[in-house]
């Protein structure tokens, strides 16, 4: 199952992927070739199955909604790559 | 066992001495210590070594011990953890450029548990980064090398656990398992290794790759280790909404039982797959006689949807992985792209450099099957296919108590044999993975050696919870089949 280059890069935003165009190609080429072999799942009729999101059938686990406060925000805000005071600062968001 | 030099001795022997006053926690550390600085740089098993923090932890275990304190079944023994459990104060990689400075500011339920118990930290131990691979060749912190062949690699993605267990570099290790993380790499490199039931250990604290297949789980040399780190690292915990509350048996006292009357169940499919190696086979059929002959009846089973795992799990993993990978943005912690003037751009860019190429293929592939137009197409379809395979071990199940396969194909193959093709390498698994997509817990024990002296295994497998059934007949294996414990290091 071939894919073009153009929904590798479509992917690669979606992903948050910088890639460069060797990359893309690369990709282009594997991604195809995992695509291609994947396609063998269309064999089986699974018109009648469930899905299986999860291996252990459970309920949804409840809890009471409770705040409870970690404590130590350093240890949190210590390993950002760029903060003022206790913020995170990324680049500017908003176009001017 | 007096004449086998103290890194060699099992966790529990260890474990037994330290209590017994026969060695102090100090000695036994500094020992390990010793023995990593001299193997390490050959093998590359740790990451991250801890001599300082561990030797602190050996001298309070041995005030303790001299006050007549005990912290649990580990006190004053070193062992070591896989870098993808977090550690509060020591940094955690995740085998990742993009976590490279990480400092987590807790400590991961499995983590917690092994330190309650008393056991000292030698390290954080190389792994696939993100947990992606099959060879340790994917870390940012170089390959790991198979301490039986430095030529060759241990396998993966925990293979920085399996070689440091085998290198007897510390007594005992914690890995995790995806679709075949532990086991494959504990067969490679000739050590016990088990993937628990989905839900028997907590996921907290442990960075996530695709939740609904990741569990914890002990590599060990010895069986009766395994069992004992199981039950240490097992258990409920609410941190962990998928974790189960049902109460944890003790392992230990599994191993010794007899395994009369119990159905040892073959799979058709796993034997008759092409590139299963005719020594693996044998090997593995040894450990069969070894079950019959204690008294064990086999049968074979059928396992229909075997070969569409592989395709199913390639779409399921990378799915989750690429939602879970989302939140390494450059923002809160790790990596950071420079001289970026959009958020966009910084995050993007952040993360083309700060991932490697086996982890922006799976991100790629799981953003392409989760997306629009393809959902139903990828995601979706595996997901019913994964119900099938469940059905598949639901089947076999009624007629065995306990499966036995081989846990890889091969025994360890050369570095960068199989780089440049993923899917030959995702081939290493095709054993493993079922029994991740069906959640059920598996084992690897060691069962024989290759005419070239690698190591091969054998895996079990059994329902969801018997994990006890695992340890009674892996106990069975390793005392009929005796094979070295420590790779022989010459020079």
């Amino acid at each position: 199952m071939a894919i073009t280059r153009e929904e590798v890069l479509h992917v690669a935003r979606l992903a948050r992927l910088a890639l460069s165009d060797a990359d893309a190609d690369r990709l282009r080429a594997q991604l195809s070739d995992l695509l291609e072999y994947m396609k063998q799942l269309d064999r089986l009729d699974t018109r009648d199955v469930v899905p299986t999101s999860h291996a252990v059938e459970m309920g949804t686990p409840f809890r009471e909604d409770v705040v409870r406060p970690f404590g130590d925000r350093e240890a949190l805000l210590k390993n950002a790559p760029d903060r003022e005071g206790d913020f995170f600062r990324v680049p500017r968001i908003i176009e001017d | 066992m007096t004449n086998v030099p103290v890194h060699e001795w099992t966790l529990l022997e260890a474990a037994r001495k330290v209590r017994g006053k026969e060695i102090s926690s100090r000695d036994l550390t500094k020992a390990l210590l010793a023995r990593i600085e001299k193997l390490n740089p050959k093998v590359n098993a740790y990451i991250t070594v801890l001599p300082e923090r561990a030797m602190a932890q050996a001298a309070a275990c041995d005030e303790e011990q001299a006050r007549g304190d005990h912290r649990g079944p580990l006190h004053g023994v070193p062992v070591g953890l896989k870098d993808i459990f977090c550690t509060r104060g020591v940094r955690t990689t995740c085998g990742s450029k993009i976590l490279y400075n990480f400092d987590p500011p807790y400590d991961a339920a499995v983590t917690g548990k092994v330190l309650a118990a008393g056991a000292v930290l030698l390290g954080k131990q190389n792994m696939d980064e993100f947990a992606m691979g099959s060879s340790t060749e994917t870390s940012h912190y170089g390959v790991t090398r198979n301490p039986w062949d430095l030529s060759r690699i241990p396998g993966g993605s925990s293979g920085g656990t399996a070689a440091a267990v085998a290198a007897a570099m510390c007594f005992a290790g914690v890995g995790t398992d995806t679709g075949g993380s532990i086991r494959q790499p504990a067969s490679l490199c000739g050590v016990v290794g088990v993937k628990p039931t989905y839900g028997r250990v907590s996921r907290y604290g442990m960075i996530a790759f695709a939740s609904s297949l990741d569990q914890a789980g002990p590599i060990t040399r010895t069986v009766p280790d395994a069992a004992r780190m199981l039950s240490i690292i097992a258990g409920y915990d609410r941190r962990d909404s998928t974790s189960v509350d049902v109460p944890v048996p003790d392992y230990l006292a599994a191993v010794d039982k007899p395994v009369k009357g119990l159905r040892v169940g073959l799979p058709r499919e796993y034997f008759e797959t092409g590139g299963l190696d005719p020594e693996v086979r044998a090997a593995v059929e040894k450990a069969l006689k070894a079950l019959t002959e204690q008294g064990a009846t086999a049968v074979e089973v059928s396992l229909p949807h075997t070969s569409f795992a592989l395709s199913t799990y390639y779409l399921i993993a990378p799915a989750e992985a690429s939602s879970n990978l989302a939140r390494y943005d450059g923002v809160r912690y790790g990596y950071r792209s420079e001289g970026a003037t959009s958020l966009i751009e910084m995050m993007s860019k952040t993360r083309a450099e700060g991932f490697g190429a086996e982890v922006q293929r799976r991100i790629m592939i799981g953003t392409y099957a989760l997306s629009a137009g393809y959902y139903e197409a990828f995601y979706g379809k595996a997901q019913k296919v994964r119900t099938l395979i469940r059905g598949d071990f639901a089947g076999a199940f009624g007629k065995a108590d306990v499966l036995l396969t081989p846990t890889a194909p091969t025994p360890a193959f050369r570095l960068g044999e199989k780089t440049d093709d993923p899917l030959t390498m995702y081939l290493s698994d095709i054993f493993t993975i079922p029994c991740n997509l069906a959640g059920i817990p598996g084992l690897s024990v060691p069962c024989g050696m290759s005419a070239s002296g690698l190591p091969i295994g054998a895996q079990l497998l059994s329902n969801p919870f018997r994990e006890e059934t695992l340890f009674t007949a892996a106990g069975a294996i390793e005392r009929a089949v005796p094979v070295p414990r420590v790779a022989p290091f010459s020079g």
